[in-house]
């Protein structure tokens, strides 16, 4: 079923389509839309589920981590501070073990205080154990919460999945869309079955203490799921692809065959930059894109055979790792250590923070700039007239 | 792959905390006790039985040698005595 729908319209009717039986969450911009939609769903009679009003973002995963451990499908979204708020719960829940499916809304973070998107909140939590999808595009973004239920619940994974998709640009944005039938959606989800649930009948203590005698083997078991998931997700792809018709892979290679020059990115910017390089290719210029659709786990492999035989790389990040290389960047550069072949240069660049558009023209900058030598962490676009002195005020 | 996440009711008793115990532990001298239970109600660990005069004894595997038992004991029938 086609439909013309926002962004965050549309996410909320996959959501309910995959008829989680417990929602919770805490309204913050750019996220909103998404959840008063699924309230106004579940108040038109047309989404059996309960949706529970909350105080924080803190409680908010609070409660679909108690939900989900009695063994029921739980949902919930958030943004920036919100992820923030719910850091401490969402490392539990990876810990624990629990399928929570959460949508990131992608926006800066404060200090100085923004709304606009970037990636710096759900990047800064990458070391959290969750599964990370980055949408591209509003299909993309509805396509990946199904594999997310999917994949999540599955018994050999059980792990929590965020998909981010970018603030404004994918949740306020409005496009045709493919809404997936209730028949199809059943087929490729089923019904979750929990293989561990808190029940009065069997009692079971889910997150307990565990000392030095345990610890690094709950937390290694989840390092080694993450490693077996890069098997897994690629079949995973497959079965979505036989039911749906739509392909997706944990990277997407866009012109790569003959590349020179090639962009690596994740999220809506990729659009941007799949139209320069059309534009650019049609001139002649062997240029491509490496689009990341997932960050965790991080396909190593994937992206080493894509970039191995590419010249010159540019990778571009939307959020920092203040004090030291852009996040994606230094992956990249990492998976490349100590391999015979690698790019001659794996160049970094920053752009689109706090929402600062990316233009067209700022790609071709970047792909400009790949012709010099390596340039690490460059910032696009800055604007050096704001930037001061140390305690100088300006009257 | 799992690591230890769930553990089924009662493993807190499979944690034989005992082996922290400091270097005293209590003995129960069984001589003067009038059953006032007191030792029992303060037990921090909840490791002290008995129901009739001079019949309470500590459960070593839980005991951590805190005292208590021995400090509020109105008929000092409970002594500290260096662990052997």
């Amino acid at each position: 079923m086609r439909a013309f729908l926002e962004g965050s319209k549309a996410i909320a009717e996959v959501v309910g389509l995959c008829k989680p039986g417990v929602i919770s969450a805490y309204p913050i911009t750019p996220q909103t839309h998404i959840v008063e939609e699924l309230a106004q769903l579940i108040a038109d009679g047309k989404l059996n589920s309960q949706f529970i009003n909350v105080e924080s973002e803190h409680s908010a995963a609070s409660v679909v981590l108690g939900a989900s451990a009695t063994g029921v499908r739980v949902y919930t979204a958030t943004s920036s501070q919100g992820l923030f708020l719910m850091a401490e719960v969402l490392f539990n829940i990876a810990g624990m073990r629990l399928p929570v499916v959460l949508t990131c809304a992608n926006r800066a973070i404060s200090a100085p205080i923004n709304i606009w998107n970037d990636q710096q909140d759900s990047v800064s939590l990458r070391d959290s154990g969750w599964i990370q999808f980055y949408a591209e595009n509003i299909q993309e973004a509805v396509d990946l919460h199904l594999i997310a239920y999917r994949l999540a619940e599955d018994k050999d994974v059980m792990l929590p999945v965020m998909v981010c998709i970018d603030g404004y640009i994918l949740t306020h944005v409005i496009e045709t869309v493919d809404l997936s039938e209730q028949e199809k959606i059943n087929k490729f989800l089923p019904e979750y079955q929990p293989p561990y649930k808190l029940d009065v009948n069997n009692p079971l203590t889910l997150g307990f203490l565990a000392d030095a005698d345990y610890y690094t083997e709950a937390r290694f078991a989840i390092q080694e799921t993450h490693r077996e998931m890069l098997k897994f997700i690629p079949q995973l792809f497959g079965d979505f692809s036989s039911i749906f018709g739509r392909n997706y892979n944990f990277v997407e290679r866009y012109h790569l065959q003959d590349a020179q020059k090639v962009i690596v990115a994740m999220g809506s910017v990729c659009g941007t930059i799949k139209d320069v390089v059309d534009e650019l290719r049609k001139k002649g210029k062997r240029v491509g894109l490496l689009k990341i659709l997932c960050l965790r786990p991080f396909p190593y492999q994937e992206i080493y055979n894509a970039l191995k035989d590419i010249p010159r790389i540019a990778v571009l990040d939307r959020a920092l790792s203040l004090g030291s290389f852009a996040p994606l960047a230094s992956e990249i550069k990492a998976l490349f250590s100590g391999k015979k072949k690698a790019p001659k240069i794996v160049s970094s660049f920053i752009a689109g923070l706090g929402g600062r558009d990316i233009t067209r023209e700022n790609i071709k900058q970047i792909f400009r700039q790949l012709s010099q030598r390596e340039i690490s962490g460059k910032f696009i676009d800055l604007k050096p007239e704001l930037l001061q002195a140390p305690l100088e005020t300006k009257t | 792959m799992f690591g230890p996440i769930i553990a089924k009711a009662g493993s807190s008793r499979k944690n034989k905390t005992g082996s922290w115990r400091t270097e005293l532990k209590p003995k129960f001298l069984q001589t003067n006790c009038i059953a006032c239970k007191l030792c029992m109600l303060i037990c921090p660990e909840g490791c002290i039985e008995g129901s009739e005069k001079n019949t309470f004894h500590s459960d070593y595997d839980y005991c951590k040698g805190c005292g208590n038992c021995a400090s509020i004991c109105p008929k000092q029938d409970i002594e500290m005595t260096p662990e052997e």
